[in-house]
């Protein structure tokens, strides 16, 4: 049974007397690529780490398909910045695997696999911090994919690579949907969005401002905060 | 002073037996001690950066006091516990290496702690929201900054073996610094300079501070060639 729809009911976040997300009412389905589309500062980060459970929200709920249990276990997040742990490639993909009690024949045929879907075999026994930033990625987005989550949490994978690196991450990224993850992403590049995205959750000051199928809220995008952001107009 | 100075590099050269047998003891007792702190320490040191619970940083603030306990009161403390009308004295452990090393153990162990947390401190802080997402419990990841700060661990451990091995009071009195048995390199010098036989003193001395320094190179050269192939 699919932990999936993810229900947010009037979640809120605050730091101090701001509020940094306020009364965010929204269920993630299974299926379309969604994509969360804001500024800097819109709280896009704050939502995806609340989803993930990184964070307890600070009024509202989060609730998971009813029923299910240890959902933890079966949801993944991809970081920005990737943090790398002082080892090697393969045993960076080893480690969430192992957390999980996964035996030991199936731990490398998992690792193998996720190696080679993100180009990484011929680097499995270099230490993972002498990767280059979009190695790095690629090696985060192995390690999600070993884990085999039904969501899949992105927080601006590519905000810090080139354009290679990033065509390389959005291919992962394709991957993971096309093998039944559900992806959630979030990015300021409007570019992106467009290349992936089959929903934008566009968010606005903590609000979800708008949300669409992606070729509606690309071509018309109903409220004038979201059109000022596509037009490229500074909303601050 | 010269004339010692000569005596005691002859000592050295010609590996007196005397000399060979306090060196033997005072790393034994030292290395037992360590180790024994060290497998406290490190795990004690990295659940304080990982767990978080009411008194913490009043733990941490105890810890750093007890890196500076002078060794003579730990040296008392000890040997009250182990005297024949202390509340272990029946193990009749006064006066033996046993005691030597409960002493060292228990003047490190607050080091290893404090060290070992400040190192793991930084790492958990980077790793804890990956950690997180990965679904380790802090039990995990104190496990895995453990590992994952193991290079840098090694001097913290150092640390611990060059306190071990320079202190002299707690030694002293609850080992009794006897000829054969619970003599050890820092006793001896304390001894033999007070009898005015400097050569020995000085040979125990310079080998003290050798061992000083190689355990330092040691400890550095594991953390370069590590720096360079951890990235």
């Amino acid at each position: 049974m699919s932990i999936l729809p993810l229900s947010l009911d009037e979640v809120s976040f605050r730091a101090g007397d701001r509020a940094l997300l306020d009364g965010i009412s929204l269920t993630i389905e299974s299926g379309p690529k969604t994509v969360i589309l804001g500024a800097n500062g819109a709280g896009k980060s704050l939502l995806l780490r609340i989803c993930h459970g990184l964070l307890g929200p600070s009024g509202g709920k989060v609730r998971w398909a009813e029923g299910t249990t240890r959902q933890y276990e079966r949801q993944a997040m991809v970081f920005q910045k990737p943090v790398m742990l002082r080892r090697s490639v393969a045993a960076n993909v080893a480690y969430g695997l192992r957390l999980r009690k996964i035996e030991a024949g199936e731990r490398a045929r998992r690792v193998a696999d996720a190696l080679r879907r993100t180009g990484l075999t011929d680097f499995a026994d270099q230490p993972a911090r002498l990767l280059s930033g979009g190695e790095q990625q690629r090696l985060a987005l192995a390690r999600t994919w070993a884990l085999e989550p039904e969501i899949l949490f992105l927080d601006e994978p590519t905000a810090n690579l080139d354009p290679g690196a990033t065509r390389a991450v959005e291919e992962i990224v394709s991957g993971f949907h096309d093998s039944g993850a559900k992806i959630v992403m979030t990015t300021h590049d409007i570019g992106q969005a467009r290349r992936l995205a089959d929903e934008v959750i566009f968010l606005h000051r903590g609000r979800v401002a708008e949300r669409a199928g992606a070729d509606r809220f690309f071509a018309q995008p109903s409220t004038e905060e979201a059109a000022a952001y596509l037009r490229g107009d500074l909303l601050w | 002073m010269g004339q010692a100075f000569v005596l005691a590099l002859q000592l050295i050269a010609a590996l007196d037996a005397e000399l060979l047998e306090i060196i033997a003891r005072s790393f034994a007792v030292s290395l037992a001690a360590v180790a024994i702190a060290a497998a406290i320490g490190l795990p004690a040191g990295a659940a304080l950066a990982v767990y978080r619970f009411p008194g913490r940083r009043a733990v941490i603030v105890l810890v750093n006091a007890l890196m500076g306990l002078p060794p003579v009161f730990v040296g008392l403390l000890i040997y009250l516990f182990l005297s024949r009308a202390g509340p272990l004295g029946f193990l009749g452990l006064l006066f033996t290496p046993t005691a030597m090393i409960i002493a060292q153990a228990v003047l490190v162990t607050p080091i290893i702690v404090a060290i070992c947390h400040r190192l793991t401190r930084d790492l958990y802080e980077e790793y804890r929201d990956q950690l997180c997402s990965f679904g380790a419990r802090p039990h995990d990841a104190v496990r895995t900054i453990l590992w994952d700060a193991r290079v840098s661990l090694v001097t913290a451990v150092m640390a611990g073996f060059g306190r071990a091995t320079a202190e002299v009071g707690a030694v002293l009195i609850v080992g009794g610094n006897i000829a054969g048995l619970t003599r050890v390199m820092t006793t001896t010098i304390a001894l033999e300079t007070s009898k005015g036989n400097l050569a020995l003193a000085l040979a125990l001395g310079l080998i003290l501070v050798l061992t000083a320094i190689g355990v330092n190179a040691v400890a550095m050269s594991l953390g370069g060639v590590s720096a360079y192939r951890r990235g």
